[in-house]
């Protein structure tokens, strides 16, 4: 690890002070920027603590949910109101990592977290995101667990987050602090596709601090879920998952919600299967319709083809599974 | 900087650098906690702060002052074994016992979360009150500790035994 200063920040407004400064990082449950810096992929000069800071979950005006940024992980899952009304992110944040990590984890570094390409975590391989304009080993390496969607020539990395999906499904929103005052993004907008920058992983600007994640009132309740497939059934990280949810007027789909993770370098809002299923009759044909919708523009590596395939059934087998099941009524 | 450490103050002057399991071991000698792979892949290096289990490897010490941990050394010592401890060994939970610290250190903190009631992944039903430890769910809870020897038979054994009783109490209290 390369020496840094390390600083507790007491507000919001402080850390963004400390924070613009170039070298500087915030920290929150260390869990990817602490294993990053050990191996000098991460070399920050300063380090400005915020998991000290917005630590609540509270109701908003419209009947959502805002949770701060600085709320580990293990707290957004054990709460009881997004237990009840978010539970496909309970489930998804419980998907992820081990219970030590979630306890250590908070929700603005798991939004922020790194791609686990291990060619982005070995120093001596060429890698875009830390040195950019070396090429790309991925691209013609070892690629199990890389992208299908929207990856580019510069870059094939994932974005590892179970959360992130569940949150692109639920239209959560993210509050951000910068130089320039506080502003709200969609969780879906906030992640980019690699195309030729593939170091610059969000639109946020350098030194915005994240300070909470809004979930709008629609929890899709009562029928959703959280889909993960992955190497060992627990403490890995999703080959492909699908966070989905349904609404039903009779046979008809009201609305639908799907989002798909482990296939690209955000987390994917499937809109294109979404609309394909709106207003429609839930058939077999309608799901496979869907899907196909969805992963017609997914491309294959040598080594992570078996995901497109794999997508299509989790993508079909969670949606049917969830017309056939019993609604929840609270 | 200073913590409680297994219930004394301790006060040291440490590199910002210091992770909270080198502090542990390099300048305290707890030498309980486990470096298995520092990078938060293992959980030998569980310890408890505040009463919750992390990862000390990803920790650092820097970030944890003026918390309270307790390590393996805080929870039994020879000739006093914490019940879980006493279960180990009769349920052969470990072979070589490298990663039994945080196998230990992991599991009391298991416990108190399902007595809080926090569901898991495998949880069917995520708003129940009460959760049933079941070998299922004590797997899916403990998937943080890998053992290289492949005790979690044993390591399943000594938890359900030693919590499931505890649980059902709890159940019967609450009818
Ligand atoms: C062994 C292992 C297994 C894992 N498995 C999974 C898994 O299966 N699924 C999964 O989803 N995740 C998994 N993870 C990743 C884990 O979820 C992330 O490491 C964690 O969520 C990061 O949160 P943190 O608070 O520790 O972030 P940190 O490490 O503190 O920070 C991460 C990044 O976010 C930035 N940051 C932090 N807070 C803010 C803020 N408020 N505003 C702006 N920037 C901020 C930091 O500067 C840094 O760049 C795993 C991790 C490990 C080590
Ligand atoms: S040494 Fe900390 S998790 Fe392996
Ligand atoms: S007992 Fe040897 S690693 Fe678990």
């Amino acid at each position: 690890m390369t020496p840094f200063d390390y600083q507790r920040a007491a507000d919001a407004a402080g850390a963004v002070a400390a924070g613009v400064r170039g070298g500087a990082k915030y920290l929150g449950g260390g869990t990817n920027l602490v294993d990053l810096m050990r191996e000098t992929i991460e070399r920050p000069d300063c380090l400005v603590d915020v998991s000290c800071l917005s630590g609540g979950i509270d109701e908003t005006p419209d009947g959502g949910l805002q949770i701060g940024a600085g709320v580990t992980n293990a707290a957004v899952a054990a709460d009881r109101r997004v237990r009840e009304r978010y539970p496909l992110l309970a489930q998804a944040i419980l998907s992820g990592a081990s219970a030590q990590i979630r306890n250590m984890a908070t929700v603005g570094g798991n939004i922020l977290q790194r791609t686990r390409c291990g060619y982005f975590y070995d120093d001596a391989a060429r890698c875009n995101k830390r040195r950019p304009g070396d090429g790309c080993d991925a691209v013609d390496g070892f690629n199990r667990n890389h992208a299908i969607l929207g990856a580019s020539p510069a870059c094939v990395a994932t974005h590892p987050s179970d959360m992130c999906v569940a949150l692109a499904a639920l239209d959560a929103m993210v509050t951000v602090e910068g130089p320039a005052g506080p502003r709200q993004v969609p969780l879906i907008g906030l992640h980019r596709l690699p195309g030729d920058t593939p170091q610059i992983e969000t639109v946020l600007e350098p030194g915005a601090l994240i300070t909470a994640v809004t979930l709008p009132p629609n929890g899709i309740s009562a029928r959703s879920r959280y889909r993960k497939v992955r190497d060992r059934s627990s403490y890995a990280f999703a080959l492909v998952s699908v966070a989905a949810g349904l609404e039903m007027e009779g046979d008809t789909v009201k609305d639908v919600r799907l989002a798909l993770g482990g296939v690209a370098h955000k987390p994917w809002r499937a809109l294109a299967a979404e609309a394909a299923l709106r207003g429609r009759l839930l058939t077999d044909a309608a799901l496979q319709g869907a899907a196909e919708a969805e992963l017609s523009p997914a491309r294959g590596l040598r080594d992570n083809v078996f995901k497109i395939d794999l997508a299509r059934r989790v993508i079909v087998d969670s949606l049917s599974s969830l017309a056939q099941a019993r609604e929840i009524v609270r | 900087m200073r913590w409680t450490i297994n219930g004394a103050e301790v006060d040291e002057t440490v590199d910002v650098r210091t992770s909270l399991l080198d502090l542990l071991r390099e300048r305290l000698h707890l030498f309980g906690a486990k470096k298995g792979c520092d990078q938060g892949a293992c959980g030998a290096c569980t310890v408890l702060v505040d009463g919750r289990r992390i990862n000390s490897c990803l920790a650092l010490a820097v970030q944890y002052q003026g918390r309270e941990i307790v390590t393996i050394e805080g929870l039994g010592a020879p000739g006093a074994l914490h019940p879980l401890q006493k279960a180990f060994v009769e349920h052969d939970g470990f072979q070589c016992g490298y990663c039994t610290p945080g196998q230990i250190c992991s599991a009391v903190a298991m416990a108190s979360e399902l007595r809080d009631g926090a569901p898991s992944y495998v949880t069917e039903d995520l708003t129940a009150e009460t959760i049933d430890v079941t070998p299922e769910e004590v797997r899916e809870r403990m998937s943080g500790n890998l053992c290289r020897c492949g005790a979690y038979n044993g390591i399943v054994d000594a938890l359900t035994e030693t919590y499931a009783p505890a649980a059902e109490a709890d159940k019967r209290e609450a009818a």
